[in-house]
């Protein structure tokens, strides 16, 4: 609360400060996707074949689908082909044979407010740091360690820890899922790996901070994320790109898989760039994030603030197979000027006595679409089941649209849904009385939209909480009087 | 000081105020009395700068600044205050976080030092004794739930938590019972000094009995028609403003 005003007015004064780009010898290959593209991704990577024979299976499957079309989005055309699926900042002009990261990545990450020398890093949070297609760096993989805890990249993953990996990738997200599921398991590039062992409660927040920097690349994240029995894990992403005329693709895919008595919290504040003030460039954000209580009193819980992207996709969903299991699902998303967000959950209720809580709070600003689609589904096994959804949504000026689309599909008689939905405006009225107490316009609407969405930025962690609130209203600057 | 002068003022196009003058001394508190529609609101929220009037001629100035010229914002940290006679609500902001941005604003306008979070409960806590407001109200969201009467002892609490130098008592008095309206103008006289001004809009003698203001005017479709001392609101309480608007016409 103290130091949020002054902040909100020292950020109000910057856009979109993480717009630079990082000049840095980046290893890309050709544009274009074909079988051969992915067999060079899976080399470069050193995978075994199984994970190959993943990539094309996928790679084949998506060649049969059409991109969905379902999204209250308009969708620019995008060349998957005029697209280069691997871009390695990490690569030296001559192999120097040095394993030193170049210094230049570093600065980019400190920039980015991002320390990787542990020394100066954020004390309690341990961090992947992924730009372009390659896991820079892994932050206090040492100190989780001696806890068995294992953190880092998904790519080192795959040659430490083959077996726990081929074990649950896909297994949340079959590659059949969707259409951008298709295409992310067929060329995904790094993202991070968790496995938390029984009965180990994660010593530290584990965070993996996403940078696109090359130009004409995608970045394919791909997360995934064990908490086995008995244990706990807070998980944090962070992700911002710089400003280009042209859109840039980051279809992600996060799958989480908790066990018995296990608990995950995964927390978002998405920052992509979201193009200019007149709709060119920003990224698409298309992803699948879902995760699956797969254990008895599991629990997940995805908070998420999306202030980023000219176009957002992106449903972070439950499966609650688990009995007693229970999920959450926070969001804040704000748009503004030409952005379109389409985001909601899925909440899949299969075990007995499971519940579900929605807290959706969208903002909507300049000529932005702001659309909430969510499904309630309840199994005909799902006695007792429980949901309470609450979808609001704030509307700054008249040129923007706000969107509800919630789907209830329930098959047992006992289960209990609810509903709640509210639509309101900041009115002329709000803005004078805050003027006449001394708080100019722009402060003012900061603190009635942090105020809005206080309810989803109070599930963040401490520091993100705070960059959540600066985000805001930096995000709806200069969009109302 | 604040001084208005030939000040005309329309709202949608149709012109409310045809020349107001008016001055009111460091001290002083003033009267505004006259019927419904007469632009005693149209007064107050000119000169705290609502963005729906539009000033088409005249000037107001406070200590020598042109009102005119500043930003609403800009003239509540010069010291003007307005109690609203329809405070808002606003869903979400409490009332803490509320008067913490309104403090630092000004605190910062002025070129003062901010206030440390535990001096500032503080003077919340010290504060709202003056107006016996509660501690569960102010841990709310502005104005939200309130009934109409806390809603005006709230006003009177953020009048305390700013110290204006001028304060706008716009029909402060309505919607408030015997008890509420004693609690809310006492609370109003203890905050006064010797330097503070006022302008009190009201209806009815029984603020003023309370409020004692030193000048009364009588404002008549957009022009002030008659100025006197406080008998003259006991004198519109007696007679109404038939005989004012008579001698207006003669």
């Amino acid at each position: 609360m103290s130091e949020s005003n002054e902040f909100v007015r020292k950020v109000a004064e910057e856009k979109y400060k993480f717009g630079f780009t990082t000049d840095i010898h980046t290893e890309i290959i050709d544009k274009g996707l074909n079988e051969d593209v992915i067999r060079t991704i899976s080399s470069k990577k050193g995978e075994p074949e199984w994970l190959l024979e993943f990539r094309l299976e996928a790679y084949r499957y998506w060649l049969t689908q059409k991109q969905p079309e379902w999204g209250h989005l308009k969708m620019p055309d995008i060349d998957y082909q005029a697209i280069s699926y691997y871009a390695d900042p990490t690569k030296k002009k001559k192999d120097s044979g040095s394993k030193e990261i170049d210094p230049e990545l570093m600065k980019t990450f400190d920039k980015l407010g991002i320390p990787l020398e542990e020394r100066l890093a954020l004390s309690g949070t341990a961090v992947d740091a992924v730009m372009d297609s390659v896991s820079v760096k892994t932050t206090f993989k040492e100190r989780l360690a001696e806890k068995n805890i294992i953190f880092c990249s998904i790519s080192e993953a795959v040659r430490e820890y083959p077996e726990l990996v081929r074990a649950y990738l896909g297994s949340v997200v079959p590659y059949r899922d969707n259409y951008f599921a298709a295409l992310n398991s067929a060329v995904f590039s790094d993202g991070s790996f968790v496995y938390i062992p029984k009965n180990t409660r994660c010593p530290m927040e584990l965070s993996t901070y996403f940078r696109i920097n090359a130009r004409n690349t995608g970045q394919f994240e791909r997360t995934l994320i064990v908490c086995d029995e008995g244990s706990y894990v807070s998980y944090l992403e962070g992700c911002t790109a710089p400003m280009r005329d042209e859109n840039q693709l980051h279809a992600a895919i996060v799958e989480i898989v908790v066990m018995d008595n296990a608990e995950v919290k995964y927390s978002t504040v998405q920052n992509w760039y979201p193009g200019d003030a007149d709709g060119k460039g920003g990224v698409l954000n298309l992803v699948t994030k879902r995760g699956h209580l797969r254990g008895v009193n599991s629990k997940l819980s995805w908070t998420q603030v999306e202030t980023g992207s000219a176009i957002t996709w992106k449903y972070p969903s439950c499966i609650l197979t688990g009995d007693n299991s229970q999920a959450e699902f926070y969001s804040v998303a704000v748009t503004n000027n030409y952005q379109q967000a389409d985001t909601g959950t899925k909440m899949i209720h299969i075990g007995k006595n499971t519940r579900s809580t929605i807290i959706s709070k969208g903002i909507s600003a300049g000529r932005s679409q702001n659309s909430y689609r969510g499904l309630v589904k309840v199994g005909a096994n799902a006695d007792g089941a429980r949901n309470y959804s609450s979808c609001d949504s704030l509307l700054l000026g008249s040129l923007c649209g706000a969107h509800t689309f919630p789907y209830m599909d329930v098959h047992n008689n006992t289960a209990t849904v609810e509903h709640e939905a509210t639509t309101s405006k900041i009115s002329e009225e709000q803005l004078f009385y805050c003027n006449q107490r001394g708080i100019s316009t722009e402060e003012a609407v900061g603190l009635i939209v942090n105020g809005y969405a206080k309810d989803v930025i109070n599930k963040l962690p401490m520091e993100f909480a705070v960059e959540a609130q600066k985000l805001l209203s930096v995000s709806l600057e200069g969009t109302v009087g | 000081m604040l001084e208005v002068r030939n000040l005309h003022a329309c709202i949608n196009g149709k012109e409310i105020l045809k020349g107001v003058d008016l001055t009111i001394k460091d001290g002083e508190i003033h009267a505004l009395m006259g019927t419904n529609g007469a632009g005693k609101s149209t007064l107050s929220n000119v000169i705290v700068g609502h963005p729906s009037y539009e000033v088409t001629a005249g000037s107001i100035t406070f200590n020598g600044q042109n009102l005119l010229e500043m930003k609403p914002e800009e003239r509540a940290h010069a010291g003007i205050f307005l109690s609203f006679q329809q405070p808002v609500e606003i869903p979400g902001v409490s009332m803490v976080n509320f008067m913490r941005a309104a403090v630092n604003a000004r605190h910062k306008a002025l070129g003062e030092e901010q206030m440390k979070s535990t001096d500032f409960l503080k003077l919340m806590r010290e504060k709202r004794k003056f107006v016996e407001i509660d501690n569960k109200l102010i841990n709310r969201s502005v104005n939200e739930g309130f009934s109409g009467g806390e809603k005006k002892r709230n006003e009177i609490f953020q009048m305390a938590m700013l110290e204006p130098k001028f304060c706008i008592l716009d029909e402060t008095d309505s919607g408030l019972d015997v008890d509420a309206l004693r609690i809310v103008a006492e609370g109003f006289n203890k905050l006064r000094t010797k330097e503070t001004s006022a302008m009190v809009i009201t209806h009815y003698q029984r603020l003023l009995d309370y409020i004692r203001p030193d000048v009364v005017h009588v404002l008549l479709d957009g022009r002030i028609v008659k100025t006197g001392g406080a008998e003259l609101a006991q004198e519109i309480e007696n007679r109404g403003f038939d005989w004012i608007k008579e001698e207006v016409t003669e």
